[in-house]
């Protein structure tokens, strides 16, 4: 809003409120450059701290003991770990924002839901990270699997792909849902063909925003995926039942965020620095991407899909 | 058959959910995807709980010895002693400094977007916000880690004395000794607690109505003597939300505070101590200790207590939201 001139200052307002007013104008305005100031001295860190470290040999060579070496297995778990955890999350989360949107009445059952969302929420991301621990290392045995840490993942951030759904497909005007109706189309054809066709911005945008934030957690993964740093992978090694092979869910599966814990605790080697400010760098950049991605591809997806 | 109009037809898909329209498989589906959190919920406090109360039925710990001050797990080093009152102090002592740092920066911050930024201004800084959520944890603590604590160690290792010529030392705070501290994990958390504080704030200052704003400065107000008495008034149920979220994201923060925090399991008196706190203490510990051992056990206990911190800040959030409801 307009509030800076106001003509009736000049009339009424004694020179104590007057400068009162512009010295906390000046202090609002000394948050937002303090905002920009540490975000941009933060870029600049690393930039200058991954300079000589981040290459492609960086990218795509083994770790290292004795040498700087590089994170490639490290990097292809985060990968993985995010594929297999979207893989799952993202259907049960546009499902249950569905319902949500579409179907909830105001009921108990829908307070109870709502409760749940937000308690998940609030819970540490340590102590999903140890219910993953009982669930599937103790209980069922598993070890420290990629899919044990993609489950509790999924658990962890399920409310947030559940709210961001249900969002988008609230975002979607009644009119079209009426329209539909009145043309004969059961619920279940509205939305499969009208809802969520319209919403389909909305919901990609939610996908990047909870990939962004699955890409970068490493609580839950402690006790679930596991510490143990992958020497090689056999990309060809396709069986899916050998712990060895990269492609396999039931291996123990260290990402990048793990990873960077990992090494700070154990602070051994003159390179240890080096791979730590290279990996955080790499796992800024791509959180970074998927921040701007979510707001490119939401606003390009838009305007294909509304002006067509 | 009875001759359906659209409005009737609608009205009846709407508010009268024939049999078929019960019974239909998609709804099923969505419902089954809905109610699963609550399933994840009821499980997640079953197991927790369930592991958290097994200091207290299968060691024999009296409930009590919870709450004293010493912790010695070790069995091989002595008699144990599972006081979790450093921990649990630590992190009230970390979680209350970083809000006190936070609060203010954020709510100015959600004031500044609001109230005082044109347009470009907030163009730029809530992206940067939201790349601030973005940022991991690891990577705000590997921060702490190589810059914030190498500079307080360096910066203010000396003792910081106030002297009064005839009453002698009235205050007194030890300088750092390795820079790992309260304070460090409280600075880590308050710039991690930022973007939530400032845009729940910020959506409460939206919320307000122009007319509010419009008729205080009519009156003759200034822009701060209207912030200050009417808009920081008027959102303060949303403000408080903000602060609470803010609260429990702090004191369930786990590594970066591990990372920077010092790890001594002592009451929190200087902020320039190394302290311990509940997250930091179950992630150090958990990896090195057997299932089943009682060392064990009490960090089951501390995570019980994390989880009932945050079931207590929803039913807390609720209740201040249902009280802005009622207003």
């Amino acid at each position: 809003m307009s509030a800076s001139t106001t003509p009736s200052l000049h009339l009424r307002g004694s020179r104590r409120s007057i400068l009162a007013d512009r010295a906390a104008t000046v202090v609002l305005w000394g948050t937002g450059a303090f905002v920009l100031l540490l975000l941009g001295s933060i870029i600049v860190h690393f930039g200058i701290a991954a300079w000589g470290v981040v290459s492609p040999s960086f990218v795509l060579s083994d770790p290292s003991d004795t040498a700087l070496g590089g994170i490639l297995p490290i990097l292809w778990n985060s990968i993985y770990m995010l594929g297999l955890t979207m893989l799952i999350a993202v259907p049960v989360g546009i499902l249950g924002g569905i319902y949500m949107s579409e179907y909830a009445g105001d009921n108990k059952l829908t307070e109870a839901i709502r409760f749940a969302e937000e308690a998940i929420s609030s819970v540490p991301s340590i102590v999903v990270g140890l219910f993953g621990l009982i669930l599937f290392v103790d209980n069922f045995h598993m070890g420290f699997t990629a899919l044990g840490g993609a489950l509790a993942l999924t658990m962890f951030n399920l409310p947030l792909m559940t709210r961001l759904s249900e969002q988008a497909l609230r975002a979607v005007p009644q009119d079209e849902r009426s329209a539909s109706l009145a043309l004969g189309a059961t619920k279940w054809q509205t939305i499969q063909h009208v809802v969520v066709p319209l919403a389909i911005p909305g919901l990609v945008t939610s996908i990047i925003l909870t990939a962004g934030r699955v890409f970068g957690e490493a609580a839950v993964l402690l006790f679930t995926a596991g510490l143990a740093t992958p020497a090689h992978y056999d990309f060809t090694n396709f069986n899916l039942g050998d712990p060895a092979s990269p492609w396999s869910p039931l291996r123990p599966c260290t990402t990048m965020a793990v990873y960077i814990y990992k090494l700070q605790s154990e602070g051994l080697g003159i390179y240890v620095s080096k791979v730590v400010d290279g990996s955080a760098a790499i796992l800024i950049s791509m959180v970074l991407a998927f921040n701007l991605g979510a707001r490119l591809v939401g606003r390009l997806l838009t305007r294909r899909l509304t002006a067509a | 058959m009875v001759q359906l109009t659209t409005a009737n037809r609608l009205a009846s898909l709407r508010t009268a959910p024939g049999l078929r329209e019960r019974l239909d498989l998609p709804r099923r589906v969505v419902f089954l995807a809905a109610v699963s959190m609550i399933g994840i919920v009821t499980l997640l406090l079953g197991f927790i709980a369930w592991q958290g109360i097994q200091l207290f039925v299968k060691d024999g710990v009296p409930v009590g010895q919870v709450f004293s001050a010493t912790w010695q797990p070790d069995a091989t080093s002595g008699p144990t002693n599972y006081g979790l009152l450093p921990f649990i102090l630590g992190t009230i002592a970390v979680t209350a400094l970083a809000l006190l740092i936070s609060t203010p920066l954020s709510v100015g911050l959600a004031l500044f977007l609001s109230e005082v930024a044109p347009r470009w201004a907030r163009a730029i800084v809530q992206p940067a916000l939201e790349i601030f959520v973005g940022i991991p944890s690891v990577v705000w603590g590997w921060l702490g880690l190589t810059i914030l604590v190498p500079f307080l160690h360096d910066t203010f290792r000396h003792d910081f004395v106030i002297s009064l010529p005839v009453l002698g030392d009235v205050f007194r705070v030890p300088g750092f000794l390795t820079g790992f501290s309260w304070l460090a994990g409280a600075l880590v958390l308050s710039i991690m607690i930022l973007p939530t504080i400032t845009s729940v704030s910020f959506d409460a200052f939206r919320a307000i109505p122009q007319e509010l704003r419009t008729g205080s400065l009519a009156l003759g107000t200034t822009r701060w003597q209207t912030i200050r008495h009417i808009l920081i008034p008027a959102a303060l149920p949303g403000v408080l939300t903000a602060i609470v979220l803010g609260m429990t994201r702090a004191a369930g923060e786990a590594l970066a505070v591990q990372m920077v925090i010092g790890s001594q399991p002592v009451l929190p008196r200087a902020v320039t101590q190394p302290i311990e706190t509940l997250t930091a203490a179950i992630t150090l510990d958990m990896g090195n200790t057997v299932f089943g051992e009682p060392w064990q056990d009490a960090l089951w206990t501390m995570s019980l207590v994390l989880l009932i911190i945050s079931v207590a800040s929803v039913v807390l959030v609720r209740l201040i939201n249902k009280r802005r409801m009622a207003l």
